[in-house]
């Protein structure tokens, strides 16, 4: 079996309110990834769309997508894991080439969530999880993630202050990022003011500046075999470990709440299959939906032992210039979360890196990347590793 | 009931109900009786809650009732300023996780306990009762 590369990458700005439908805003992320890659519509051989269902009304998007595109007569499915589908797509996409069925994927990210009220998300997102058993109780994404803080806290003595530096880390690049939603700074005191805006408790201990938002977005990514890779780009960035995994939807079935089982599974998997480990990873996309994703990202991954996720964010260490940087363009908590568009996003952050076409925010010769992309409270988990070689 | 009428029992089930049938009803007719159940599997003796109906272990669903009692250790809790649609009246409200060693328990704990006497590792007791409008639930109290 050759080897599966990513030749092109893409992502529309992810703002508050798209002012179109899905359709055009999946071209924006497109363009950008055709262009990348220099190739033809004829070239791609089947697309994977990626979306969370219900933010808007149309079903089975697939079609409607790749008819506005123009890749008809291709195939094209749908595919969903919640927050991670566009990671699932990359690992959907990575099986259709090597095993030889298609020479060249598209895998589409979108979704356009300003078309409900944040409460009516907050209500979808809670049908996320189980709608027989925790639903009825009024559950939603930050008080999930709020109830994994406080048993952070509990268990290793983490504090709010070591959360919101994380969220100080990320607005300190997200300024940098032109298509994020968040560009300005913040501070410590904000968060640390429930009087002001990002300082608000939303779900205790979490307070509005520890959440991402909501966002409307597309992102693309182009997968080619190994011959077409390299006869159509010059620098093609190689998958090198794919992990995916799965746990009990309810809270109740979980072994812990400190941390997110599905991290650590697929992250064993992705490190196995790359032949690498935690210290061999350049610089790393992790899903901050919430600061203490983050910081369990940290540990579940490697990059710190359990309970030591707060020295990596207290000594800098996830910031540009340390030992392992995480969320350079700014993380989900600047950028937003448009839900089915994330996971690209991510991957074309890492893949810019590996190809030293960053920017401002280059890390230092990066040989490996890696993505962490978490669907529903730690219910989906994929993470992905991308190299040079 | 009518020949051909589900038992929809389980859209009395918590402050919004987004399903009404399943296979473990008798949940809410317990409920009503003040006893919150979960199920265990007559074969392999495992106890599960939230209830269900069949075990993917034994491959069987063959399974009878069990009274959550005694005391829980609090894993973790939450308590929300922000709801989602249809759970505003509520606010503020404290999501929760109860261990009882063999199973889990989710769910709100009691309004009448304040926040700043919970901690996690606190024993709690699950007791059934309604929610502010009116409909099937359960709570931890403090013991």
């Amino acid at each position: 079996m050759g080897k599966v590369g990513i030749i092109g990458v893409g992502q529309s700005s992810f703002v508050r309110t798209y002012p179109g439908s899905i359709r055009e805003l999946v071209f924006e992320g497109f363009s950008e990834a055709m262009k990348d890659a220099g190739i033809g519509r004829s070239d791609i051989d089947a697309t994977v769309v990626c979306s969370a269902p219900e933010y808007d009304k149309q079903r089975s998007p697939a079609g409607v997508i790749a008819e506005y595109l123009g890749l008809n007569p291709q195939p094209t499915f749908y595919a969903e894991t919640l927050c991670s589908s566009s990671s699932t797509g990359l690992k959907l996409a990575y099986s259709l080439v090597a095993s030889g069925l298609h020479d060249m994927v598209m895998v589409i990210g979108f979704q356009i969530m300003s078309q409900l009220s944040s409460a009516e998300s907050q209500e979808r997102m809670g049908r996320g999880a189980d709608i027989l058993w925790e639903s009825p109780f009024g559950t939603m994404m930050p008080a999930y993630y709020a109830m994994h803080a406080r048993a952070h806290m509990a268990k290793f003595g983490t504090t709010l202050e070591d959360l919101a530096l994380i969220r100080v880390k990320a607005a300190s690049y997200g300024q940098l990022n032109t298509k994020a939603v968040y560009r300005k700074p913040v501070t410590l005191d904000q968060l640390q003011d429930p009087g002001s805006f990002l300082g608000a408790p939303v779900a205790v201990p979490l307070r509005a500046g520890d959440c991402c938002a909501n966002a409307d977005g597309s992102s693309c990514v182009i997968v080619a075999s190994e011959e077409k890779a390299r006869s159509f780009s010059k620098k093609p960035i190689w998958i090198k470990g794919i992990g995916a995994a799965s746990a009990p939807v309810n809270m109740a079935g979980r072994e812990k709440l400190y941390g997110l089982s599905v991290a650590e599974e697929a992250g064993r998997q992705a490190y196995k299959m790359a032949g690498i480990t935690a210290a061999d990873i350049g610089v790393a996309e992790v899903h901050d939906c919430f600061t203490i994703a983050e910081m369990m990202a940290y540990e579940n991954l490697g990059f710190a032992k359990p309970g030591e996720g707060k020295d990596l964010i207290r000594s800098r260490e996830t910031y540009k210039d340390g030992s392992i940087p995480v969320n350079v363009d700014g993380g989900l908590l600047s950028k937003g979360h448009p839900i089915g568009a994330t996971g690209g996003s991510q991957i074309r952050t890492v893949v810019l890196q590996l190809r030293g076409e960053a920017g401002e925010i280059q890390v230092k010769d990066p040989a490996f990347g890696l993505i962490h992309n978490i669907g529903g409270v730690g219910l989906y988990g994929n993470v992905t590793i991308l190299g040079l070689d | 009931m009518a020949k051909n009428e589900l038992d929809a029992r389980f859209a009395q089930f918590g402050t919004v109900s987004f399903a009404a049938v399943t296979q473990v009803n008798d949940f809410v007719g317990y409920l009503e009786e003040g006893k919150l159940m979960g199920t265990q599997c007559k074969t392999c003796a495992k106890s599960y809650f939230p209830p269900r109906a069949q075990c993917c272990d034994c491959l069987t669903a063959d399974m009878e009732w069990f009274e959550v009692a005694g005391n829980g250790e609090l894993v973790s809790y939450s308590t929300l300023q922000y709801a989602p649609t249809g759970f505003t009246d509520d606010l503020p409200y404290t999501i929760a996780l109860v261990d009882y060693g063999k199973y889990k328990v989710f769910g709100r704990i009691d309004s009448s306990v304040p926040d700043s006497e919970l901690r996690v590792g606190m024993k709690l007791q699950a007791q059934t009762g309604k929610t502010g409008n009116g409909r099937l639930t359960y709570m931890f109290k403090k013991i």
